[in-house]
Formats: C-alpha cells, structure tokens, sequence
C-alpha cells in the first residue's frame, strides 16, 4: 500500500484514515496501553508512537492481516476458546503481541507471557481470560511446559 | 414509561446522571423495515403487528421482536453493549423462549430510530430488567405460533410441542418461518396477543444457566468489528476539539485564521472552539496554530490535597431532592450510642477515573435538516435528547446509534462528545469523526465522586447497639448498613463539588461500602472478635452470612499469619443491587510496599444466567477493583489534573493480577440480578483490613498508602 503523507504523522492514524484499517486502536498515544500494536518487519510495535516514515519501505501487519482467508491463526482461535474478549477494544493489540511472541518463543512460561503482555492495558481487567488464551494458543495439545 | 424500564422499583444512586424523557419514535424504521423484511412484529408493549415489509406505517414504535418470513428472528433492545455481555444475555434470553440456539437470532441494540427505549445501561438493570421483557415478548410470540399451528392443524394446542424453531406433532413440523407466511398469523390482531404467557421455569432452562460465547467475538478477534470510534462515512472529516488550559477558564479571544489558511474547519460558537481536516494530524495542526492565539481568563480552584476538609465545608445542608441532604433514622441513636461502647472514625476516597480502553468518539452526520450520531454512550436516548436540544430540534430528528462499544464502566452517560462531533459537522457540511485522546478522556470526562465518611457506632459485647454514619458526596448506593442494627441513623450530603462528577461501577457503593467496612473491622477489634464472626452475629440476611462463609471457606479464614507479622488477610463484604460480594484477601507489606498474594471472591447475584461471562464480570470488577484500592487517585492543583495519564494514572496491569479463586453461588429460586458493579465494593476494605492485619496500621483513605518507609 502506498499514501503521500506528511512523515512525522503517527502509523496508526495512517493506518485507520488512509487505508481504511481500523481494526488497529487508539488507546492512550503514549505508548503505555499497545492497543495500537502491530508488526514492523515482525516485531510488536506502538503505531502511535511510530511516525509513519519510519515504515516506509517497512512490512507492517496488522490484526486485520493475521488470518488468512477465512482460516483464524492459532492465537485468534485461542481467544474465542477463552473468551477473552470483555470490549474487545484492547484485543487486536493483544493477538498481535501474543502473535509476536510465540513466532520468537513457542514455548513461553507462564512468567515469559506476563511478561511480554504486560504493557498492554485491559481496562476491563480481563486479564485472566487473555492468560488463559495466549497459554492455549502456546500449547494447543493442551501439554505442560 | 416503556416496558422493561420499571425503575420505579430501585432507587438509582443520586449520582447516576438523570434519565431524559421517553418520547415516541421517529420514522426511520423504514430502513430497518427493509433490511427485515416482512413478518410478524411483537411490541414493547406487548402488541402484535405484521409488517408487510414496505409499508411501515402499519408498524408500532418499539418493536422488540420480528420474526421474518425467511425464518430469520429479530430482538431489540435499547440496552448498549460495552462488554459486559449484554448482547450475549439478550440473545440467550430470546433463545430460551423461542426454543432456538442464540446463534441463530439477530439482536438490534441501542438505536433510538428502532429500538425501544430501555432506559439507560446502567446500574446492573439489563438483567433483572431487560431481560424478562424479552422473555415475556418472546414466551408470548411463542405462543402465538404455537396456537396459530394449532389452528392450521385443527388440533389443541397441548398436542403440539416447539423444537428448534417450529412447532412439531407427530412425524410433522412446521417451522417459524412457514407460519411467518400463514395468512392466518397476518389476520392477528392485538385482541389475540397471548397475555401472561409463563416464562420458561429455572429448571427447564436449555440455554439460560449455560455458558454462551461471546457474541460478536469472530469479530473482535479479527479487527473488523467497528467501535464507536471505527465508523467511517463517506466523504468524513476528522476533527479535534480545543481545550480550556484549566478547570473554569474562559476564552477571551481567539483567531482561528491560522486553521482557515492550512485549510481546515474552524467553528468558534460561545465556549466551543473546533477544527475539522481531512486527517486528525491536519486538524491538529490547525488546533494548534489558533491555541497559539486563544487567551483565557481563569481563576483559583482547590488542590486535591485539601478534598476532605473541602467536601465537608461544601456540604449541601439544605435543600430537597438529588441536591439535597438526605437523612434516615430508625431507633434512637442518641441514647443507643450513650449507653455502649463507642467508637467514631473518619474515612476519605479520591476522585477516580473510569478511564475505558476506548475513549470518548462520535461520528454526526446531517442530511436535510437530520442528524445522525454514531456514539459510544451508555444512553442513547439521554444522548438523542442532549443533541435535539442543543441543535433545537425535535427529538424525531436525531437518529443516536451505539455501536459496541469499548468499555463504559458508569463513565460514558453523557453526550458531550455527539454534540461536538454534531457542531463541527454541521460547520463542515460533511460528516466529521470526533475522537477524544486520551488526556481528554482524563480531564474532561467526569469522575467517580470523591468523597469524606464519619461513622461511629457502639457496642455491647460483640453487637453492634447503635449506627451512625454520615457520608459527603459519594452518592447514596449501599448507604444503609445491611448489618442487623436497631438503632441507625444515615445522613448523606451532597456536596459543592471541584471537578464534574458522575456515575461510576457502583458508584456510591464503592466509598460507603469502603467506609462501613473498614469500620466493622475496627469495632471487631474493638470487640476482641474474629472479623468474620462479628459480622456473622450481626447478620440477619442470610444471602450475606452465605457469601461470607463461602468466601471464608474456600479462602482457610482466617490463615496462620500473626498479627504484624508483614503478611495479613482481611475480610470485606457487601450488598448491593440485588448481588451479594465477599472476599478475604492476603497481602504482604515490605516497608510501604503492599503486595496482594491472595484473593478470593464469594459472588451470589440469584440464578446464574450465563457462568462463564459471570466469572468473568466478577474477576475484571475486582481486579479493577484492585486499581482504586491501591493506586487510582486523580490529582489536581490550580484546576489541572497533576496525573492524566495512563504514564502518571496507574491502572491494573497483567503483573497486578494476584492467584484468585471466585466462587459463584447459583442461587436458582431467586430472580438474576445484575453482576457488573457490586464485586468492586468488596475490594478496597479487604485490603485495607489485611493491611492492618499485617502491619498494626490503620488505613482509613484510599488509595492505600503505608507510611512507613
């Protein structure tokens, strides 16, 4: 996709007003909360905070760019099994941190997990159930670690 | 007033903003008629009609359920959806009665051109309310079809059974949509709606009781469910909205002819200054050029430092109705107090902010003279009337709908960003999508009150004899002790309050819950009394004495810790709305560091309508729960906020979240009453209590806050 656009303005704004993308949220536009999380070059970053210059020539992912076709990826069918959505509105963020993850580390403990969802924010404290799912979504046969 | 909405039988907290007026509706069914198409309509109120599928004069306003001629069914509520499940719960509902699976039915939430009007979302109301005027329209539609094949079949209706969508005699069905069709069912007049058709009994329940999936969910997961702010109109501005620098300044002057030359809306109307572009970052830019000229005048306002002594100073002590003081008094206190031991203690919580994952975002749209609103609001007609009167026009004329929205929390009631996003529409001639940031969301949303408490009481032995509280501001939910106590008095004051407030999850419960139940700790101390056995024999209402031993039972109460040791438990419980919460805590204390190692929550809110979504309402609750306990506090000096930032404002993250064990109570002889809000008002007083268990120190304001370094 291509847009003539100013460079300093944030990805996600370029995202959701240029190509129609808004399955990518605005949460808080400092980087504390990662609803606006996507995958440049495969790594979880804020598109808030990323001006859009920064992905010029970049391979950016986005929630809407995870399943294909009709077929969900393993970590989207982890959090319809664990209901893990309360809103939902800090749920793209989350599949696309959980995403990023488990492409670098397919067995993440418990603590690995917390640790890399903990700068995402889940106001309506769903926490648990968003546990529960990027652990299903790490262990699909349901084995320990 | 409409069915569904019987708040005559609550009292809404005093700080729950006011419900507008039900008006009739406006006629842009026809829209909605054509997306359903023909079929048998059932009304609010409980008439039947049968929509020809063009023709939507012959239709009543507030139609709650269409059933099409392709077999396709339609529920409508005006409840809104911002993740308590309430979609979900509708649909379960309906499914009961029809004898179908949710899946199979479309559920029509929160627009005010076609929905009913079921007040607001708002105190735990959709499931004792909402949802048996679902039942009822859909047991009665039920009946209809049947006593309607039962005509076409020339049989008794007690021959026949429904299974799955169609009414069934031996080796023959015929199904809803069949019967759609019947030109027998389309002769129905009003005079033949089934009237007290029973609901499906508890026992019987194939769909309610169960765990349904969310609704919506394949949605969420993939991106493409549109919030409030994901709406997106053709030809559609972003705008922004400038912002006073503090609290009560006002715009001298400002220039706007920087944003006209970067090509940009500029409206200045009285107080209101805002700017439309074709980019949010275009229209900041040209907010930002004419900031540069705005010059406000403002004046002093007080720091959060001094809101104790403020609220008690500003205290209302005349006056009648919400804005007035309040007071209650069975027994004689005075005397009561005389003659035991007595103990008084003061108690204080901050101003908080819901601060939901989504903020406040509203897309308005005007076509000949019409405005159209897409909005995250916890009212839609309270927001539909806002718009009609500061535009001037009939309500009729405002179309609000409400998209699934990301969190609410009691924090979304107002419409103040639909009227903005209106405003600068109506200037563009273009529709205009207004999302507030998120430092707006902080500083211009309003608060959960805060509030000051003086309780005293006395005892004699383990009973408490007298019951004296006396609250400032925070709204009047769960005021009166559920305590066994003959001689009470209850004051409450509203106050003259500094920042603009309103309702929150539990609103009121939160601080007089907070309040009462630190203090019930201190007089079981007094007393010489284990926490839960004083309050065991000072319970007459045995749904809280089940929780509480629920809660204790599950928990070991009350654990092996010794007393100041650096590791307590504490005991709170509540009631509240209809639900009942207890929960034991254990926390550890290095130096002023408070660490929570252990909840459990006891949780009865009558039948359990959908388990799954319960234990998930009440885990989110308490664990949000958790932030305003111990570290949720708005602070403010010289009329800005100190801390409007999720950097500054710290909220519950993953880390935060302790071991947990929630027990559900599944009381199915008892009416369901709604989950979301009482679970939180257990929190804050079960660690404030394990606190003192664990350190011998006695904190009476929250957010909790060791002194000892």
């Amino acid at each position: 996709m291509s847009t003539d656009s100013p460079a300093e303005r944030p990805l996600l704004e370029v995202l959701r007003e240029d190509f129609g993308l808004t399955g990518t949220k605005y949460g808080c536009g400092e980087g504390q909360c990662r609803a606006c999380t996507v995958l440049i070059d495969g790594r979880p970053e804020p598109s808030c905070l990323t001006p859009v210059s920064r992905a010029a020539g970049a391979s950016v992912t986005t929630i809407e760019g995870l399943a294909s076709g009709g077929d969900l990826t393993q970590v989207q069918r982890a959090f319809l099994e664990a209901d893990a959505a309360q809103c939902g509105y800090c749920t793209a963020g989350m599949i696309v941190e959980a995403t990023a993850l488990l492409r670098r580390n397919p067995r993440p403990s418990r603590s690995e997990i917390v640790d890399s969802m903990n700068p995402h924010l889940c106001r309506c404290c769903g926490y648990p159930n968003i546990l529960r799912a990027v652990e299903m979504a790490a262990r699909p046969d349901g084995d320990d670690a | 007033m409409p069915d569904g909405f019987r708040d005559d039988l609550f009292e809404p907290d005093r700080k729950e903003l006011g419900e507008g007026p039900a008006y009739r509706f406006g006629l842009d069914r026809r829209e909605w008629v054509a997306a359903v198409g023909a079929g048998l309509l059932v009304t609010a109120a409980g008439k039947v009609a049968f929509s020809a599928g063009s023709d939507v004069s012959e239709i009543p306003p507030s139609t709650r359920l269409h059933l099409g001629e392709d077999g396709s069914i339609t529920i409508l509520t005006g409840k809104v959806e911002v993740g308590q499940g309430s979609r979900t719960e509708v649909a379960q509902a309906a499914a009961e009665e029809l004898r179908v699976a949710p899946a199979e039915l479309r559920v029509v939430l929160a627009d005010t051109s076609v929905t009913p009007n079921d007040g607001s979302t708002a105190g735990s109301r959709t499931t004792p309310s909402t949802v048996p005027v679902v039942r009822r329209a859909c047991a009665a539609a039920r009946e209809l079809l049947l006593r309607t094949a039962a005509e076409l079949w020339g049989l008794d209706p007690s021959q026949l059974e429904i299974q799955a969508g169609a009414v069934v005699k031996a080796g023959e069905r015929m199904s809803y949509a069949d019967l759609a069709k019947s030109s027998r069912l389309t002769s129905t007049r009003d005079d033949s709606v089934p009237r007290g058709v029973p609901l499906t009994k508890t026992a019987d329940w194939a769909v309610l009781g169960r765990s349904v999936p969310k609704a919506r969910a394949r949605e969420i997961v993939t991106g493409a469910h549109r919030y409030p702010s994901d709406i997106v109109r053709p030809n559609m501005l972003y705008g922004c909205v400038l912002r006073p620098p503090s609290y009560g300044a006002e715009l001298t002057s400002v220039d706007l002819a920087p944003a006209t030359r970067l090509g940009a809306v500029a409206v200045r109307d009285g107080e209101f200054v805002g700017f439309a572009a074709k980019t949010s970052h275009e229209a900041r830019n040209a907010m930002t050029a004419c900031s540069k000229t705005a010059r406000w005048q403002s004046g002093p306002h007080p720091s959060s430092e001094e809101l104790g002594t403020l609220l008690k100073a500003r205290a209302q002590t005349s006056g009648s109705g919400r804005r007035g003081p309040r007071r209650r008094e069975r027994g004689d206190v005075t005397a009561a107090l005389a003659r035991g031991t007595a103990l008084a203690r003061s108690y204080e919580i901050p101003y908080v902010q819901h601060a939901p994952m989504e903020p406040r975002a509203a897309v308005a749209e005007w076509a000949e003279g019409r405005l159209t609103v897409w909005t995250g609001t916890q009212r839609p007609f309270g927001v539909r009337d806002q718009l009609a009167q500061a535009f001037r026009l009939r309500p009729e004329a405002v179309r609000v709908i409400v998209p699934d929205t990301g969190g609410g929390f009691g924090g979304k009631h107002t419409g103040e960003v639909a009227i903005e996003a209106a405003r600068l529409a109506k200037a563009a001639g273009r529709p205009v999508s207004l999302r507030w940031s998120r430092e707006e969301e902080f500083a211009w949303a309003y608060f959960r009150p805060a509030a000051a408490f003086g309780v005293r009481a006395a005892l004699t032995g383990n009973r408490i004899q007298a019951w004296d509280f006396t609250a400032y501001n925070p709204g009047t939910a769960a005021i009166e002790t559920p305590y066994d106590v003959r001689n009470v008095r209850t004051q409450y004051f509203p106050c003259d309050a500094p920042l603009r407030e309103g309702s929150y999850r539990g609103i009121g419960a939160t601080g007089n819950n907070f309040a009462r139940e630190v203090f019930m700790d201190e007089l079981a101390v007094a007393a010489g009394a284990d926490p839960l056995e004083f309050r065991l024999e000072n319970l007459a209402d045995e749904r809280m004495t089940d929780v509480l031993r629920a809660a204790a039972d599950r928990f070991g109460w009350p654990g092996t810790e010794s007393f100041g040791s650096g590791r307590g438990t504490g005991i709170a419980a509540g009631f509240e709305k209809g639900s009942y919460i207890a929960i034991c805590a254990q926390v550890r204390t290095t130096g002023d560091r408070v660490e929570v190692e252990r909840l459990v929550s006891a949780f009865e809110c009558g039948a359990i309508l959908n388990p799954r979504n319960l234990e998930a309402q009440v885990e989110g609750c308490v664990i949000q729960g958790l932030g305003a306990a111990l570290t949720e506090e708005i602070r403010f000096e010289g009329g800005r906020l100190l801390n409007g930032s999720f950097s500054r404002y710290r909220v519950p993250r993953f880390r935060d979240v302790p071991p947990m064990d929630t027990v559900l109570l599944d009381r199915t002889d008892i009416d369901s009453a709604g989950a979301g809000e009482t679970p939180i008002i257990a929190v804050a007083p079960a660690l404030a209590n394990a606190v003192f268990a664990a350190t011998g120190e006695r904190l009476r304001s929250l957010p909790l806050r060791l002194s000892r370094a």
